[in-house]
């Protein structure tokens, strides 16, 4: 077992000295770039979780803007995506999926929905898990409604690849980061001036793979872990490359990060996957952006072993509050979840509107749980 | 759901390792891993798969933050959550071996 004050005697990241030096740097730099806003993005979830679940957000300079991108693999999921699912789950084959997906809305039914109607829904914590379901449950179908980014995709290629039984398939929602940055960096509205990259995505990918954006983009990017420190010495270090006017790939997560990845992890994921384009839910059309199976895998591709009717679910209109959901814009930095007027109104995380509200990593669940910029000064 | 929770291993048997996480013992698979790992190793462990072994050195900074979360977290955090569905992921251990 882990000593538990192995590491806990380190206390890097809880140093409130370290911590300080880090902030009073993070505004010198932040003043020396010499215009406001400074705006930089991060694309994850996890990162949005501790910066806001530690109070970052209350001790970054007023003149830095640091936004949460599309890093919700769920949030991105495409309302056809969660349509396919439910009416596959409509059509009587058993559904496994990862515990946010359940919530999500489609057009007009989200899983749970159909759930309550009869169909077979399952929460799984893995891919592992949903092959064993469909052993239990053979010759019942059993399709894996696999969502995530890559490092998650990692883990259903490893299944695939080991050996899957012969009523399991997968249907595929996941996700690849690398492309939605160039979309992001080529928004007309886009203000973001360096990427804070996630760093257990890079743990598979490698940090090598954001040169090409960076040469392509003259835009920084910066490798960072999750630890409170971790993001800010990781900001600290994007905005003194935006005041340096220096676009590089800096890696500020060397511990698990290296320019390579990993390899093996990489092999089984482009064995099992290609990237195609789709849409992702209020961003645009991502080319290269979506996962799919390669042909030499079609007999477990959901897609090409059943016919799924998805046109059938839509028989009822939407929910008139849909159309006011702003899940998109605040996906793509151009908003924040306070310019929603659903936000903490209508959608909340008991009954959200948007994606958004429903993951554990969105933008507004986090900002709803935790409270989103708070601004101790009206205290003063 | 990226987070990468880490963990010590017990014993490695047949492509699965035995992984402690703060005294709770998961299988966590090791297709994917990126060098061979050995008893006492530490792994990042996602979505039960161990994603990168983590030299020892490094491993004290990788681990506060997971500690934080888990000593002192209400159930409604929402991190905390995360980090105990990672830990989830991995299969639960029926003598030694699933």
């Amino acid at each position: 077992m882990i000593a538990p004050d192995e590491g806990a005697s380190q206390l890097k990241f809880r140093d409130p000295e370290t911590g300080r030096k880090l902030v009073e740097s993070l505004k010198r730099v932040t003043a020396e770039v010499g215009r406001t806003p400074v705006s930089v993005m991060h694309v994850c979830g996890s990162h949005e979780q501790a910066i806001a679940r530690f109070g970052l957000r209350a001790n970054f300079p007023k003149g830095l803007d640091v936004i949460m991108g599309p890093g919700c693999p769920v949030c991105i999921t495409d309302i056809p995506e969660v349509d396919e699912g439910v009416a596959l789950a409509k059509q009587g084959v058993h559904i496994a999926t990862y515990g946010d997906m359940v919530k999500v809305p489609g057009t007009v039914r989200s899983l749970a929905d159909a759930q309550a109607e009869g169909a077979k829904v399952h929460v799984v914590y893995s891919a592992t898990q949903a092959v064993e379901l469909a052993r239990r449950l053979a010759p019942e179908e059993v399709v894996f409604f696999a969502t995530g980014f890559e490092t998650t995709a990692v883990a259903t290629a490893a299944v695939v690849l080991a050996g899957t039984p012969p009523n399991f398939s997968v249907l595929s929602a996941h996700k690849y980061i690398p492309p939605v940055m160039e979309i992001v960096a080529e928004m007309p509205e886009t203000r973001v001036e360096g990427f804070l990259a996630a760093g257990h995505a890079a743990t598979i990918t490698g940090w090598g793979i954001f040169e090409a954006f960076v040469e392509r983009h003259g835009i920084p990017v910066v490798v960072a872990g999750f630890e409170p420190l971790d993001i800010l010495a990781g900001l600290v270090r994007l905005v003194e490359l935006v005041r340096d006017g220096k676009s590089e790939v800096v890696n500020a997560f060397p511990r698990c990060v290296t320019r390579e990845g990993n390899l093996a992890a990489q092999e089984k994921l482009w064995k099992v996957f290609r990237p195609v384009g789709g849409r992702w839910r209020g961003i645009a059309h991502v080319p290269n952006g979506n996962l799919r199976l390669t042909d030499a895998w079609s007999g477990v591709d959901a897609r090409r072993r059943f016919k799924i009717d998805v046109a059938s679910l839509w028989d009822y209109a939407p929910s008139t509050l849909a159309g006011s959901c702003i899940c998109g814009d605040i996906m793509a930095g151009i908003a924040s979840p306070s310019d929603c007027r659903l936000f903490g109104r209508e959608c909340v995380p008991d009954t959200p509107v948007g994606a958004c509200m429903v993951s554990s990593e969105g933008t507004c669940k986090i900002w709803h749980v935790y409270g989103g910029r708070p601004d101790f000064e009206a205290l003063a | 759901m990226c987070l990468g929770v880490p963990g010590r291993v017990v014993r490695v048997e047949d492509g699965v390792a035995v992984v402690d996480f703060w005294g709770v013992q998961r299988e966590v698979r090791l297709d994917v891993v990126d060098e061979p790992v050995a008893p006492g190793d530490y792994i990042l462990n996602h979505v039960g798969f161990a994603i990168r072994r983590i030299p020892a050195e490094e491993i004290g900074e990788t681990l506060s933050l997971y500690e934080t979360l888990l000593a002192a977290a209400a159930q409604e955090d929402l991190m905390a959550a995360d980090v105990r569905s990672e830990i989830e992921a991995a299969g639960k251990t029926q003598g030694g071996r699933s």
